[in-house]
């Protein structure tokens, strides 16, 4: 069967919340059913079929012709694979329980908010609060890989709880804010305030960033042995971060930060 | 039966079930890796005083180890769940966390969960981190030498323990060295330990005793210097008697351990004053599996 496929049939002038495409709603329902889905457009909501030409059968393979006014693709999604070819907005994998999101452009903010389990794949690059919590809330991403191929904006992984974000570009500012636990990688550089009011977890940098906060205390070079075991958990996903662990072992720990609990870590490759 | 001339007897070995796990252990060599696996399955010979039979079943490559370095892989055995929980942890805290640039991950996935460093992650006074990993959860105990990396939860399986076999030879070094011959084959064999030293184990024991305090006492049928004392299960020949005993995940192991081990010991034949195989058994009264040396042999 071919994937179920949701083309623009022109450009969007309003933004549209998708959530109600997912394998989980869609599972079952016949063409016609899913064309009548009632999404929100701006202050109105329209029908599936007035906005996409909607082709393929297969409700657990998804494909989005996408834009970057789509929001919320595969909220809530458990199981199946979405594929945004182009852009998507924000919201991306919101609350995400199981299954894959691939995005072959770039995404708006807060995608991976309050995620779960499961994988978001993003090609582009990713705006701000990555895998963050919604704004009030306090429990941000809590499982699950996010990967993104290229940059991450401001405050990724503000209120990360658990899971894993792999940025194999470079994060903005404030990356790991209010951290619970969890860990964010990056393989490129990182901006100022890095693991401010980091509670627990870990920050994994492969480059030296301009500074560390001046509330992470240095705790010396060490091998650590979670770091190998950790990249060849992402063995099998299409990251960087898994061929590296046979050379990213031995770091540079910072610990802090000492203006909360102070028992987050900031480890620098060396 | 008779093989290489030496004399299979018509009887069974007799196990009974217990509840196992396995254990991996990794350290910056196997030197180091082998110091925590031997003290971690010291003093486990027999279930009787020890709390559990534990041996070192194989030494695994860094390519077959959780964080890519050299390790071993032990199994452990007691009778109960309970009991094997407790022992795991003790031994876990005692010998592998002590043990220079140790970690410790669970050999088996599958199972009821028993902790492995969910309660000694509080040597870490707080200061512990907890890694969720491709969905296994990890510890990193902060310690002197660095840190000590422990897998949460190990799983526990049902197995099989007490299979058995006796070598019955015409002098002392000769059992010796037919046991040796038998251990070094069934140290190739997975999912089995011989858990008493060197594999091998000199005092088999019967049932009962005179003395009322004693629940099990000297196997006097088999001890060549009572020959003309007791009710003997030896002929004159017979100079010497020693025993290996296997602990395995199925009982489909231990057949193939046991195969194997015979075969090893018979090898040796009766120019190296071999004479007979034998197993210890209390009558089919004691376990569910019977394990009938000429049908292993067959």
């Amino acid at each position: 069967m071919t994937a179920l496929t949701f083309t623009l049939k022109a450009e969007l002038k309003q933004r549209v919340d998708v959530s109600p495409l997912t394998p989980d709603r869609l599972a079952g329902k016949p063409l016609g059913e899913i064309g009548a889905e009632r999404l929100q457009c701006g202050n109105r909501q329209v029908r599936a079929d007035e906005l996409f030409s909607i082709e393929g059968q297969n409700p657990d393979r998804l494909i989005f012709r996408g834009s970057r006014k789509l929001d919320y693709v595969g909220k809530g999604m458990s199981r199946g694979e979405i594929r945004v070819e182009g852009d998507a907005g924000s919201y991306l994998g919101q609350h995400l329980k199981g299954g894959r999101i691939v995005v072959d452009g770039n995404v708006d903010a807060y995608a991976a908010c309050e995620m779960k389990s499961g994988e978001i794949l993003i090609r582009g690059n990713a705006g701000d609060f990555l895998g963050a919590s919604l704004p009030g809330n306090k429990k941000g991403m809590s499982g699950g890989v996010v990967i993104v191929k290229g940059d991450a904006g401001d405050r990724c992984g503000d209120h990360l709880r658990r899971g894993a974000i792999l940025i194999e570009g470079n994060a903005g500012h404030y990356l790991g804010s209010r951290m619970t636990a969890g860990t964010i990688a990056v393989l490129g550089q990182v901006g100022d305030h890095l693991g401010y009011a980091m509670n627990r977890g870990t920050l994994l940098l492969a480059r030296t960033p301009a500074s560390v906060p001046p509330t992470f205390n240095d705790c010396g070079t060490h091998t650590l042995g979670f770091i190998p075991l950790l990249l060849n958990g992402f063995r099998g996903l299409e990251t960087r971060f898994s061929e590296m662990s046979d050379t990213l072992k031995r770091v540079r720990r910072y610990a802090g930060d000492m203006c909360g609990l102070g028992k987050g870590e900031i480890l620098i490759a060396i | 039966m008779n093989i290489n001339g030496v004399q299979i007897d018509a009887t069974f070995a007799e196990a009974f079930p217990m509840r196992a796990t396995r254990v991996i252990i990794t350290a910056q060599n196997l030197k180091w890796a082998y110091h925590a696996a031997q003290a971690m399955t010291g003093f486990a010979t027999s279930v009787i005083a020890c709390g559990c039979e534990a041996g070192i079943e194989r030494e695994l490559d860094p390519s077959e180890t959780p964080d890519g370095r050299p390790g071993i892989s032990a199994l452990i055995f007691a009778m109960g769940g309970k009991g094997l929980a407790k022992q795991v942890e003790t031994r876990a805290g005692q010998c592998v966390l002590t043990s220079p640039t140790s970690a410790l991950f669970a050999g088996i996935g599958e199972g009821e969960k028993i902790p492995l460093g969910k309660n000694l992650r509080f040597f870490g006074d707080g200061f512990q981190i907890s890694k969720r990993i491709n969905g296994k959860r990890y510890w990193r105990v902060p310690v002197m030498d660095g840190e000590f990396l422990c897998e949460d939860t190990t799983a526990m399986v049902k197995a099989v323990g007490g299979g058995n076999f006796l070598i019955l030879a015409e002098s002392q070094p000769q059992a010796l060295a037919a046991c040796e011959a038998a251990i070094e084959a069934m140290r190739k064999i997975p999912n089995v330990i011989m858990p008493f030293p060197g594999g091998v184990v000199r005092s088999g024991s019967k049932v009962g005793s005179k003395y009322k305090a004693l629940s099990a006492s000297t196997n006097d049928a088999f001890c060549p210097t009572l020959k003309g004392q007791t009710r003997t299960d030896l002929s004159p020949e017979i100079e010497s008697v020693m025993e290996i005993v296997i602990d395995g995940l199925t009982d489909e192991d231990i057949k193939k351990a046991m195969r194997v081990g015979i075969e090893a010991a018979c090898s040796l034949g009766t120019e190296n004053g071999i004479r007979r195989i034998g197993a210890g058994n209390y009558g089919g009264k004691l376990g569910p599996f019977l394990f009938h040396l000429q049908e292993i042999m067959a």
